[in-house]
């Protein structure tokens, strides 16, 4: 039993997929950190403090690109909301992080600088239990599972399908992020929460905290990839993909696609959760434009530049999309949106499987192109 | 309606194999009267237009049938109702004594044991034919039990057996959405059997098969039939004679005759409709 179990593990990977996968995460978990701090900083080897900031942010968006592959790529249904569960999750954190300094803002207060400043006399009872980083941590993927599932529930019984759903996910993100940028919500309105001091004691200035921070998020992020790699090569995740091929076979088989497309619909929040968790501490903000509906189109465009379906597309194409976005926002800011827009209308043209099935398709040679879909 | 009761002992065909997929025993449906679908007083409307109109049908426990009727008689609404996929405006479909299947989602109905087959064929295209078996296979269809899932050695041997069965253990491995027309057919009269129905709703299943292919399809119909119950709705009539016991004509939402294939095929009312044009 254990032998076997073994094998299903081993299985999700072939021998190369395993060697790719222990390479990448060596470099991503032990190389960048050891690149940062031994080569002298300036020469050409030594990766700057900025770098590894830049990276860390990165592969929170990668996590994201993985939940948005599980959702979409996987199961066929676009969500173009998943911003919310990205911002929830960091809201979450941020709330800590702004508890946890409590007594130290500009007024002193024990209460967050925004609520004095809004006259706030005391806590707000959604805002209890913060001052626990594990009570944080639960919250970020805990609202966000929560919320998915109550909208998944009515939305996926009401088999409501396709374009429909994504138009309504744009929607749920929209009315979120107008009540967030309320001040009377009690979330910092639209500075949101920022300044934040220290995560569980470390100054979050310190170029060693950042780096603790990038290794943690460069770990999460293998182990949400090795969960993801194990669901879609499950049963489960070949009734997710038939869903998404024939749903009414799937139903006439006996499953009940409402309970797997919430399963798969409620993780994929959760690692949103997750992911936000992460990328607060690093960009040390988070406010309602996170919430902003171009904000979630950006997630589904990163996953279909890298390609539907794979994973490895997902985290490809979030690096890639996101690699040139800060290139581009330094060289011409205003250009940005429309290389955007012609990227993701080129990819679509030319290479539908994304840059994913480019890499695939070189090392393999003849006679095994089999992915022609 | 003549009430003898059906005997439902393994019967020796060759079909059913000694390892059955070793899930619960299904709790089958309530057929102690013979008849195992009760379609009464059937009424599915769309837009004013009557699909089926006060259909009266019944359907003994093990028999095949075969359902005929121009284009528009309601045929295959007929099997959207009794699968869940159309609920009806008035009537009732009851599934042996007691199991009233208009109540029931298209999962609930195929759990219970209802197998349906597509008028086109519908079969999972990125999945490979073994794939498409192993979804199909009967067993535990929640979503933890999916997570965890690992093929038993009967399981396998099941799905062999029914890939042999329908010709298709050459290409077990190949994606489902590449084999041809009538394999595809098969592939999905093959997902039905793995799925262990009671009822088999067979939607036009020798459509765009060879003649070969037609006559093997035949052949496994009727061996199936006696241990499970098989409803065709078919328009090849050479096929429709070679298998029917029994036919029923409907026209206009409503069964125009019932009865042997020569004794239907010389009704004046049927060559009117139908066989006469």
């Amino acid at each position: 039993m254990m032998g076997s179990r073994f094998d299903r593990l081993a299985g999700m990977h072939s021998r190369r997929g395993w060697l790719v996968t222990a390479l990448v995460a060596a470099v991503g978990i032990v190389g960048v950190p050891v690149l940062n701090l031994v080569p002298p900083p300036g020469t050409w080897l030594h990766v700057p403090d900025y770098m590894v900031m830049l990276l860390g942010k990165f592969l929170c968006y990668a996590m994201v690109a993985l939940a948005m592959d599980l959702i979409w790529g996987f199961t066929g249904i676009l969500s173009l909301g998943h911003g919310v569960f990205f911002a929830l999750g960091g809201y979450a954190m941020g709330m800590h992080l702004m508890r946890a300094m409590a007594g130290e803002g500009v007024y002193r207060s024990n209460l967050p600088d925004f609520m004095v400043f809004l006259d706030w006399k005391e806590l707000p009872w959604f805002w209890y239990g913060f001052d626990r980083f594990w009570f944080a941590l639960l919250m970020a993927v805990l609202v966000p599972a929560l919320l998915a599932y109550v909208f998944g529930y009515f939305a996926f019984r009401s088999r409501i399908k396709g374009v429909y759903f994504s138009i309504i996910t744009q929607a749920m993100t929209y009315a979120l992020m107008l009540l967030f940028f309320r001040n009377e919500t009690g979330f910092g309105g639209n500075n949101g929460l920022t300044d934040f001091k220290r995560i569980l004691g470390f100054s979050l200035q310190a170029p060693s905290t950042k780096l603790g921070l990038y290794i943690v998020t460069a770990v999460l992020l293998l182990l949400t990839y090795l969960l993801c790699r194990y669901i879609v090569t499950s049963k489960l995740g070949r009734v997710l993909a038939a869903i998404r091929d024939a749903e009414s076979r799937v139903m006439f088989s006996g499953y009940n696609p409402l309970h797997y497309k919430l399963f798969v619909w409620t993780l994929s929040a959760v690692l949103c959760g997750l992911a936000g968790a992460l990328y607060v501490p690093q960009v040390g903000i988070i406010n309602p434009s996170e919430m902003q509906p171009a904000g979630s189109i950006e997630m589904a465009i990163w996953v279909a530049v890298g390609g539907r379906g794979t994973l490895v597309g997902a985290l490809v194409g979030a690096m890639l999309v996101n690699g040139i976005k800060s290139w581009f926002t330094v060289v011409s800011p205003e250009l940005w949106l429309y290389v955007l827009g012609a990227l993701f209308i080129g990819v679509t043209l030319f290479f539908p499987e994304g840059a994913a099935a480019l890499l695939n398709r070189f090392p393999k040679g003849k006679g095994s192109c089999t992915s022609n879909r | 309606m003549h009430v003898e009761p059906v005997s439902r002992g393994p019967r020796c065909h060759g079909l059913e194999p000694k390892g059955r997929a070793p899930s619960s025993p299904r709790e089958g449906p309530d057929t102690s009267h013979g008849v195992i679908l009760y379609v009464e007083g059937l009424t599915v409307s769309f837009d004013g237009f009557k699909a089926l109109d006060d259909l009266n049908l019944y359907i003994e426990d093990g028999e095949l049938r075969c359902i005929i009727g121009p284009n528009g008689a309601g045929k295959t609404t007929l099997m959207d109702v009794i699968t869940g996929k159309t609920r009806p405006d008035a009537g009732t479909v009851f599934f042996g004594q007691s199991v009233d299947l208009t109540r029931l989602t298209e999962t609930q109905i195929a759990q219970a044991g209802i197998g349906r087959k597509f008028q086109t064929p519908t079969v999972f295209e990125q999945h490979s034919v073994f794939e498409n078996l192993e979804l199909a296979l009967r067993g535990d269809k929640g979503v933890w039990h999916s997570l965890f899932a690992r093929l038993t050695g009967g399981e396998r041997e099941r799905i062999e057996q029914v890939l042999e069965l329908v010709g298709l253990t050459e290409s077990m491995h190949v994606r489902a959405g590449l084999l041809s027309h009538g394999q595809k057919q098969w592939l999905e009269i093959g997902m039905l059997l793995v799925q262990d129905p009671r009822v088999l709703l067979l939607d036009e299943p020798v459509a765009g098969m060879t003649a070969g292919e037609t006559d093997r399809t035949a052949e496994l119909l009727t061996s199936l039939a006696g241990e499970r119950t098989v409803v065709v709705v078919e328009h090849d009539m050479e096929f429709v004679r070679n298998i029917a016991r029994r036919v029923t004509v409907l026209h206009e939402g409503r069964v125009l005759a019932e009865g042997g294939m020569d004794a239907v095929q010389n009704d004046p009312r049927v060559i009117e409709v139908y066989l006469g044009s």
